[in-house]
C-alpha cells in the first residue's frame, strides 16, 4: 500500500516514452544545456551501456569513443533536461552491461544491428 | 495548528523544472482528526489531542472505547497532544490535513530511529579501534582504555561504551517541504526521515 502512495508522488515525474530502448542501441540523447540565461539543447550520440532503476530514479550510461578517448554520460531517465531521445539503431547484444566495450579493441568494439525491429527504428518523443 | 501526525513511507526523487534532482522522503501526513480539546480552565493548559491512523474496534480496551465513544470518532491508532497558545475555535471532531503545511516552508520531524541492537564501540560512537599491522592482534575494533588503575579505581558515569543502538526518540529540523498531495494526504520532505518505512513521525513547522 505504501509504494502504491509512493508512485503517486512519483507519478507526475515520470514521461511517457514511445519507443523504448535498451543497452547495445545507438541513441541520440537531447540534453538541455544552460548557459547564463540562454538555454539549448546538445546532443550527445554514443551506445547504451547499460539502464538501471525503477521509477523516477531510472538512469541510463551512454558511451562514445570522443577523439581517440572513451566517454561515458549518465543521464536521469525522467529529468527534464533530457527532452527527447531518439533511437538510431538497435544492437543485437547478449548481456544487459556492456561494460566490456570499455576495454573492447577494434573489432571487438562493434555491435550487431538487430533486422526485426529496424523498420520502427526512427524516433522517439516525450509527452512534453 | 502546525503540528501533524503521519508515517514515513519511504524515499523517491522529485525533479524541479531545471532538472534538480531532489531526494525526498513521502510521509503520509494525517487526516489527524481533533479527538480532545484541553483548555486552561478545565486541565490547566491549553492543548489539542489529535489522532492519527486506522485501529480495529477489538483492540480497544474499555477507557480507549468510551474516550472515541463520547466524540463519534472513528478509533485512532495514535492519540497525541501537541501544546497550542490557544484552544479557541478548535472543535472536538474537526480535522487538520497536509493543507495546514506549504511548499517551501521548513518543518521538524521527529520520529524514533531503526532499533540497530547491541552495536560495538566503532559503530556506536565511531571510535578508530585499534591498529591491524604491526604486530597488533585481537584489538581491531576495541575500544581501548576506559581511564586509570589505582586513582580514581572506578569507570567514570558516562563513558562511551558499547550497547544497545538506535531507537532512540531522533529531531531533525529545517527540513524543506518540497511536495504537498492533498488529494493522498502525501507531503514530501527534503532528505531522510528517522525511522523505517511505515513508522509513526510527527511533523512540525520549525520556530
Amino acid at each position: 500500500m505504501s509504494m502504491n502512495l509512493i508512485s503517486k508522488i512519483e507519478a507526475g515525474d515520470l514521461k511517457k516514452r514511445k519507443v523504448e530502448f535498451s543497452p547495445g542501441d545507438t541513441v541520440k540523447v537531447h540534453v538541455k544545456i544552460r548557459e547564463g540565461e540562454k538555454e539549448r539543447i546538445q546532443i550527445f550520440q554514443g551506445t547504451v551501456l547499460k539502464r538501471r532503476g525503477s521509477g523516477v530514479g531510472a538512469t541510463f550510461t551512454v558511451w562514445k569513443v570522443s577523439a581517440g578517448v572513451g566517454v561515458e554520460r549518465v543521464f536521469p531517465l525522467h529529468s527534464p533536461n533530457v527532452p527527447k531521445i531518439e533511437r538510431i539503431r538497435q544492437g543485437k547484444v547478449h548481456r544487459s552491461k556492456l561494460y566490456y566495450l570499455r576495454n573492447a579493441l577494434g573489432k571487438q568494439m562493434r555491435i550487431e544491428e538487430k533486422k526485426s525491429d529496424k523498420a520502427v527504428a526512427v524516433e522517439e518523443e516525450t509527452t512534453e | 495548528m502546525d503540528t501533524l501526525f503521519g508515517r514515513k513511507l519511504g524515499m523517491t526523487r522529485v525533479f524541479l523544472e531545471d532538472g534538480t534532482a531532489i531526494p525526498v522522503t513521502v510521509i503520509q501526513a494525517g487526516p489527524c482528526p481533533v479527538v480532545q480539546v484541553k483548555t486552561r480552565d478545565h486541565d490547566g493548559y491549553d492543548a489539542v489531542q489529535l489522532g492519527f491512523g486506522e485501529t480495529p474496534k477489538r483492540l480497544l480496551n474499555l477507557p480507549a472505547k468510551g474516550h472515541f465513544a463520547k466524540t463519534k470518532i472513528e478509533p485512532r491508532r495514535y492519540l497525541r497532544e501537541v501544546r497550542v497558545e490557544s484552544a479557541d475555535g478548535i472543535e472536538v471532531g474537526s480535522e487538520f490535513r497536509v493543507s495546514v503545511f506549504n511548499v517551501g516552508e521548513k518543518v521538524d520531524v521527529t520520529g524514533v530511529s531503526k532499533g540497530l541492537g547491541f552495536q560495538g564501540v566503532v559503530r556506536r560512537h565511531n571510535f578508530a579501534g585499534g591498529p591491524k599491522t604491526h604486530g597488533q592482534s585481537d584489538r581491531v575494533r576495541a575500544p581501548g582504555s576506559i581511564g586509570s588503575s589505582s586513582y580514581p579505581s572506578r569507570v567514570f558515569k558516562g563513558l562511551r561504551m558499547a550497547g544497545r543502538m538506535g531507537g532512540d526518540s531522533v529531531t531533525l529540523k529545517n527540513l524543506r517541504v518540497v511536495k504537498i498531495d492533498l488529494d493522498n494526504d502525501l507531503i514530501c520532505v527534503r532528505g531522510a526521515v528517522p525511522g523505517k518505512a511505515m513508522s509513526f513521525v510527527k511533523i512540525r513547522k520549525s520556530r
